[in-house]
């Protein structure tokens, strides 16, 4: 069990340093770019004063480096910001303040987050039940007609973009049976029961074509597991089928489902922005998409920071999900 | 009525005839052997009695009974009792035939449950309990292992385990030892004998290997082509066999009691006494660093001299392969050095060629034989492509092929052919030393016994110096003039082949000549009781 603390410990470590790769990347990338960075920062209408405060505060006279500590600082430390008459405390994890909107981009994300969260947790769900679901049936049923039937499902699935799905269902569920009323976003807090009834359609349009991949992946690592000689032993020593698909060959699809599920789950944190728009849900990937229409450049980069951490993380968990499913993991 | 009877069995998998019209029967607490080269549907007859072929769109004919079940005319429920309840199947890969993601006690007290009415609690006891049975020490503690913490001796032990754990009246062996080292095999071919003479179960043992029937079965059933060639008992089918291909099969088997079959000819340039060719001195290799370096290979020193066959000879992991290819150059030693004509050499050399283990995956599978044995004359600067081709040709017929078989792919070539394809790259670049590593031990014997006629053939023409890599023993007496026995990196016996094999000095030596299995009967008993002895001494 040491081993596998050892390399927990090591993963997280991991995690770290690429969080902070991130960080440079995105910060070299936004704020290093040729052209006036404070007047883009500050927004097109600002006058040549709030330009020049900006430019003292983004401290854009000094060297790289030092312009990245003070971007740092505020990460851990917190700044504050003089907006000329007042001072405005940004506390630690500060990730600037959006000179357009004249907010906290903290404050701005964590305002948004919630929304994404729930809308992404939820589809998730949706989509591994119904993805490993079919992939596991699938295989079982290989060659028949239900198999063939599913995989046509799932590849339908694959290939409808989700603006249709989540229209189709906006219109039979809500507009032609009235099953439910029209979404609209309800924190988990006020009242959890409407909050997961205002999301269904959502979770499930955006589960839907994930759940295709996952069928997909499920069905083709299972075949795989199925054709090894481990499964043939099992079977020689008159175990089931119904043991052998769901303790032995599931087993084996494990690893790359947590794989998969941890790319799309940090993508979809910041990337479900056809179903967001679609649905009216105030999340990240809206905000995200405003911010680079208007070039609102702090609020960009404090966004691509979050949506890296998810992508990190979720990838992170994945890798010690993979070493409990496989101890093997741990040797290497 | 018998534990096993089978009439007139065929199987076939689509236009192939795997078996064709098998007969046998085997009583109660009596073993035996199914013998064969691959292909000849020994192993197909073994999943036969299991019905595994039910489901895999194989056509079976015939009848099967086995322990009273109707195998053909069972319901999969019956089947499902038959499998490891009444015979129990051991596979040959024990690697890859358990789950590596679940507990080796686990595994076997999930067979257990499927047979009985057993608690959890009472299915893992009784794991532990055959785990300790079949000697795995500190079985509580081992049971909680997964298979890739185990060695392959006792991944073995694992699966015999796991197939004693029902009591079965019978036990399907197929290729049991054949991943496995000369001394492992040996134990676990006496742990099955034990265990036979113990619980009085019936043995049903698939495989290539004669010496290993011999060791272990009262009766042999040879099988070619999914027919029965003879059939009787042990004694009298490998004493004195009457048909043609026993007679051809117990003859392409090497022997390590025998001495070298063809002495060279010519003179070996006066024995060992020709000019050293290759000299290797204080030669080591480790991997890793810190506190998981290995010493693959550790200090290390032999020479090898014009037309002679050095053979060196280890068990896995004890460092010939990694000696082999230090000797060419494919890998830099850590320590010491290789003098090729007197001179340090560093990196490959086109004078030093080697053959690999496995002629499968050491051809290109997506170009022609012809353009891979053309690749070392290309890299010496050949161009003209008349020429390259020419003497592509001429290679292709030296050994063996034709000049025709230029534009054909691996996959059209049989083991044996892959092999002397192989074996023709090497001679491309006009080597005067080649290293096998493990050249026939992926082949059938009778394939076996023509690569090795080959390779000599090639020696007394081009006066090659060879290097010869194996684990089996019997083939490395067979060609080799000179041996080295390897155990953990280093060589802990040298010298003349018949001086080694007759009278071992080393005490690994020792029991690795005890180890390999006696194609006598007889001779086998004896082997076993010599080697309890060893064990006591070691």
């Amino acid at each position: 069990m040491t081993g596998f603390v050892g390399f927990a410990l090591r993963r997280a470590l991991g995690m770290v340093i690429t969080l902070f790769a991130i960080s440079v990347i995105v910060y070299v990338v936004f704020y290093v770019t040729p052209g006036n960075v404070a007047q883009i920062t500050c927004g097109p209408r600002c006058s040549p004063a709030q330009v020049h405060q900006v430019a003292e505060q983004l401290h854009l006279d000094d060297p790289l480096y030092v312009r990245y500590w003070h971007f740092l600082q505020g990460l851990f430390a917190g700044q504050d910001y003089s907006t000329g008459t007042a001072v405005q405390h940004c506390s630690a994890p500060c990730l600037g303040l959006s000179y357009q909107s004249d907010q906290q981009v903290t404050q701005l994300i964590l305002a948004k987050l919630p929304v994404s969260l729930s809308l992404v947790f939820g589809a998730m769900v949706v989509w591994l039940v119904l993805g490993v679901g079919t992939g596991v049936l699938s295989a079982w049923r290989r060659g028949r007609l239900s198999e063939r039937l599913l995989t046509g499902i799932t590849l339908a699935g694959v290939a409808t973009p989700v603006f249709v799905i989540g229209l189709v269902l906006l219109i039979v569920v809500c507009g032609e049976l009235e099953l439910l009323p029209f979404p609209q976003y309800v924190a988990l807090t006020d009242d959890p029961e409407q909050w997961a009834w205002n999301l269904l359609l959502p979770w499930l349009s955006l589960a839907l074509i994930e759940a295709a991949a996952f069928a997909r992946l499920t069905r083709a690592s299972m075949l795989e597991t199925l054709a090894e000689d481990h499964i043939r032993t099992f079977r020689a020593y008159g175990v089931g089928e119904r043991s052998i698909i769901g303790r032995h060959a599931l087993r084996g699809a494990f690893a790359p489902v947590i794989a998969l599920n941890a790319n799309n789950f940090g993508g979809a944190v910041g990337g479900a922005v056809l179903t967001e728009t679609l649905f009216g849900l105030p999340g990240i990937g809206q905000e995200l998409v405003h911010a680079v229409n208007v070039v609102d450049l702090p609020v960009v980069v404090g966004m691509v920071l979050v949506i890296g951490f998810f992508v990190v993380v979720a990838n992170a968990v994945a890798d010690v999900l993979y070493a409990v499913a496989d101890r093997r993991v741990v040797l290497t | 009525m018998s534990l096993v009877e089978v009439t007139d069995l065929t199987v076939e998998f689509g236009e192939l005839r795997a078996v064709d019209g098998l007969s046998f029967a085997l009583e109660q607490g009596a073993a035996l052997a199914l013998v064969g080269e691959s292909g000849s549907g020994k192993s197909t007859v073994a999943s036969a009695l299991l019905g595994l072929h039910r489901g895999t769109g194989a056509r079976v004919g015939g009848s099967v009974h086995v322990a009273g079940t109707d195998v053909r005319a069972a319901s999969d429920e019956e089947l499902r009792r038959l499998r490891g309840g009444k015979a129990a199947m051991v596979f040959q890969d024990p690697l890859s035939s358990l789950d590596p993601y679940y507990a080796i006690g686990d595994q076997i007290a999930e067979v257990y449950r499927v047979h009985t009415r057993a608690s959890r609690r009472a299915a893992r006891a009784r794991a532990v309990e055959v785990l300790d049975r079949v000697g795995i020490p500190d079985a509580v503690r081992r049971s909680r292992s997964r298979p890739h913490e185990f060695s392959g001796g006792m991944r073995q032990r694992a699966l015999i385990a796991m197939a004693l754990a029902c009591e079965p009246g019978l036990l399907i062996a197929d290729e049991p030892t054949t991943a496995l080292d000369v001394t492992v095999q040996a134990q676990i071919l006496d742990l099955l004998h034990t265990l036979r003479e113990e619980t009085g179960m019936g043995l049903l043992l698939v495989t290539h290997d004669v010496g290993v029937a011999a060791e272990s079965v009262d009766e042999v059933l040879v099988m070619r082509h999914g027919r029965a060639v003879e059939h009787g008992a042990v004694q009298e089918v490998l004493g004195a066999p009457s048909e043609a291909y026993t007679r051809e099969l117990l003859g392409a088997v090497p022997r390590v009691d025998a001495a070298r079959v063809a002495p060279q000819e010519v003179p070996v340039s006066e024995g060992g006494s020709g000019e050293p060719v290759l000299e290797a001195t204080g030669l080591g290799r480790v991997f890793g660093r810190g506190k998981r370096a290995f010493n693959a290979v550790d200090d290390v020193s032999l020479t090898i001299h014009r037309g002679e066959t050095l053979g060196i000879v280890g068990e896995s992991g004890s460092g010939k392969t990694t000696l082999g290819r230090m000797l060419v150059g494919l890998l830099e030693p850590t320590a010491g050095e290789v003098r090729f004509d007197g001179r340090v050499r560093s990196g490959v050399d086109p004078a030093v060629q080697m053959v690999f283990q496995d002629p499968v995956s050491s051809l290109n599978p997506r170009r022609s034989v012809g353009e891979s044995i053309a690749d070392p004359l290309r890299a010496r600067g050949e161009k003209d492509e008349g020429r390259v081709r020419g003497r592509v040709r001429e290679l292709l017929e030296r050994v063996g092929l034709e000049g025709a078989h230029y534009d054909r792919y691996p996959h059209e070539f049989s083991g044996g052919q892959r092999q002397r394809v192989g074996i023709a790259r090497a001679l491309a670049a006009d080597p005067r030393v080649i290293v096998c590593d493990e050249p026939v031990s992926a082949l059938d014997v009778t394939t076996q016994a023509q690569v090795v006629a080959l390779l000599g053939e090639l020696q007394r023409e081009l006066g090659l110096a060879l290097v010869f890599v194996a684990h089996d023993l019997a083939v490395v007496r067979q060609v080799s003039d000179r041996v080295v026995v390897m155990r953990r990196g280093r060589i802990v016996e040298e010298g003349p082949a018949d001086a080694v094999y007759e009278s071992p000095r080393d005490l690994y030596t020792k029991q690795l000549l005890a180890a390999v299995p006696a194609l006598d009967p007889a001779e086998a008993a004896r082997r076993r009781a010599a080697r309890r002895e060893l064990a006591v001494v070691v």
